[in-house]
């Protein structure tokens, strides 16, 4: 690795304030996305600034009215094994479960996973291939390279890349909020802002500025959130990043729909709603299959798969599929 | 496609010394109370190897993919290749060499023994350190993707060797030793 310096500060304004002032400065959590992305040159923080000392940002709290705030420094595994998560939000705990190992979901952060950086191997390639996100106006390689594993939503010419996230998927089908403490205080920005799709400035994978810290992850209550399910399709069964993967949550009347929240993972540079599904799925029964899967399809008119992942339209739609009928079995 | 590096990488590599300014840190090791001073950019793993002759734990990777180097840190298995030494400051970490006890081996050391459960042996304290920790997540009651139902209770006698599979997924095995590794962790999670 480079040479850089390191600091702990435990006061969250000091913290911000030298985060804003500094643009070498990095905020350092668990550390497994940032150290590998300093390993390989990727990353290149002159300052690290220790926040795991920051006073009561490890909670997580069941709140009264059936939601859920998760601090920014919880571990993965704290909260996956968390029983009131388990049972609020099942989606969660399995989206955490399937991600990683047990090792590093030990070290991981929640806000640290929320802004882990693209599995793209052009991105991480230790001889700097050219990738916009890495380095802007380099080119893209993986539009014409090897694109198995990446977008088929929402990518554009400089970039195909997809968010690597798994509990993200959960969090923007439970439309979660992230709180953020900045410069100009505090603010809440809904999951779906978080992150950005790559336009002309892929470099940017989110909302955050300069000086903002996420503190806390807040889930809202809601009659899907017991009935949901994370199903995630990977090249082998354990310890790897999807293929693709969805979140669904869903609010039953008997067998029929009344309301379900779905999201993809794998498929985009960002958790990726089908909003048009959604709609087209209230009121159609959970054992009415074919009816399923013409509402399913309504989210995939846009899809424009790129050389080697024709596959995940195809695949994507049974991965909702299967993760509804899961859901739906919990209700 | 030829390879480039970029300016900033040249750049920041041409002024690495082999002598940065250190940090001190205090960490308890097996039990012991170390006061160091590392480079910032010293990982846990190499702390340990290089700083206090501990080899014990193994490099392997060194990026987080393949567990070799897996230690405790406060009780919890960890990579240890994946964070600083200089973050360690009040931790108790315990390594494959903390883990006997008045020269007896610790009962998973012992069932690796006993079910042959490496060949080379590189990635043995990594699987056995992880094991260790494993089992005490089960009996802290934590689910796992191989769990059926995350909504309910967990419990030891959940421990199949589908859990098995799954919890010790993290560690990697190039000799492909993986049915005696589960059956070591099997027979010894059955008697503790």
């Amino acid at each position: 690795m480079h040479p850089f310096t390191l600091s702990t500060v435990d006061d969250p304004a000091a913290a911000i304030a030298a985060h804003a002032r500094d643009p070498e400065l990095a905020f350092i959590a668990g550390g497994t996305d940032l150290i590998g992305l300093m390993k390989d040159h990727v990353a290149l923080p002159e300052r690290l600034l220790d926040i795991n000392r920051l006073p009561d940002m490890a909670r997580i709290e069941a709140v009264p009215d059936g939601g859920l705030r998760i601090g920014a420094l919880a571990r993965m595994s704290d909260v996956a094994a968390d029983i009131e998560v388990r049972r609020r939000f099942p989606v969660i705990a399995e989206a955490l479960l399937f991600s990683a190992s047990g090792q590093l979901r030990n070290m991981a952060s929640l806000g640290g996973n929320i802004m882990q950086r693209t599995r793209c191997v052009y991105f991480r390639d230790e001889d700097d291939l050219p990738c916009n996100k890495r380095r802007p106006g380099s080119g893209c390689s993986a539009r014409q390279g090897l694109n198995r594993n990446h977008a088929i939503f929402g990518w554009s010419e400089s970039c195909v890349a997809t968010n690597p996230s798994d509990v993200a998927v959960a969090l923007a089908a439970l439309d979660a909020t992230v709180v953020v403490q900045g410069p100009a205080g505090e603010r809440a920005i809904p999951f779906a802002d978080f992150h950005r799709l790559p336009g002309d400035t892929p470099e940017r994978d989110n909302a955050l500025g300069r000086g903002d810290l996420i503190v806390s992850i807040e889930v809202p209550s809601g009659a899907e959130g017991r009935a949901s399910h994370y199903l995630k399709i990977r090249d082998r069964q354990s310890y790897e990043f999807a293929l693709v993967s969805a979140a669904a949550a869903v609010a039953t009347d008997g067998l029929s729909i009344c309301s379900v929240r779905l999201a993809l993972g794998g498929v985009a540079h960002k958790p990726w709603r089908l909003r048009a599904a959604e709609t087209a799925l209230r009121g159609a029964s959970l054992d009415d299959v074919d009816t399923l899967k013409v509402a399913i399809a309504r989210s995939f008119t846009e899809a424009r798969p790129l050389a080697h992942n024709v596959f995940k339209i195809d695949l994507a739609q049974r991965v909702v599929l299967r993760a509804l009928q899961i859901a739906g079995a919990r209700a | 496609m030829k390879p480039t590096v970029t300016l900033a990488r040249k750049a920041r590599e041409g002024s690495v010394t082999p002598d940065g300014p250190r940090v001190p840190v205090s960490m308890t090791v097996n039990g012991g109370v170390w006061k160091l001073t590392v480079e910032p950019r010293t990982t846990l793993l190499d702390a340990l190897r290089d700083g206090l002759g501990l080899t014990g734990t193994k490099k392997a990777c060194d990026r987080g993919e393949c567990g070799a180097c897996t230690v405790h840190v406060d009780g919890r298995r960890i990579l240890s290749c994946m964070t600083l030494a200089a973050m360690q400051d009040g931790k108790h970490i315990t390594t494959i060499e903390g883990l006997e006890r008045d020269g007896n081996l610790h009962a998973i050391q012992s069932a690796f023994i006993e079910h042959d459960g490496f060949q080379c042996g590189f990635c043995t304290s990594g699987q056995i350190m992880s094991a260790v920790a494993m089992i005490e997540e089960v009996k802290a009651g934590w689910p796992s993707a191989a769990t059926a139902d995350v909504t309910s209770q967990v419990t030891a006698a959940d421990l199949s060797r589908a859990e098995i599979r799954e919890r010790m997924s993290g560690n990697l095995c190039r000799c492909a030793c993986y049915p005696n590794i589960v059956d070591a962790v099997a027979g010894a999670a059955g008697r503790s």
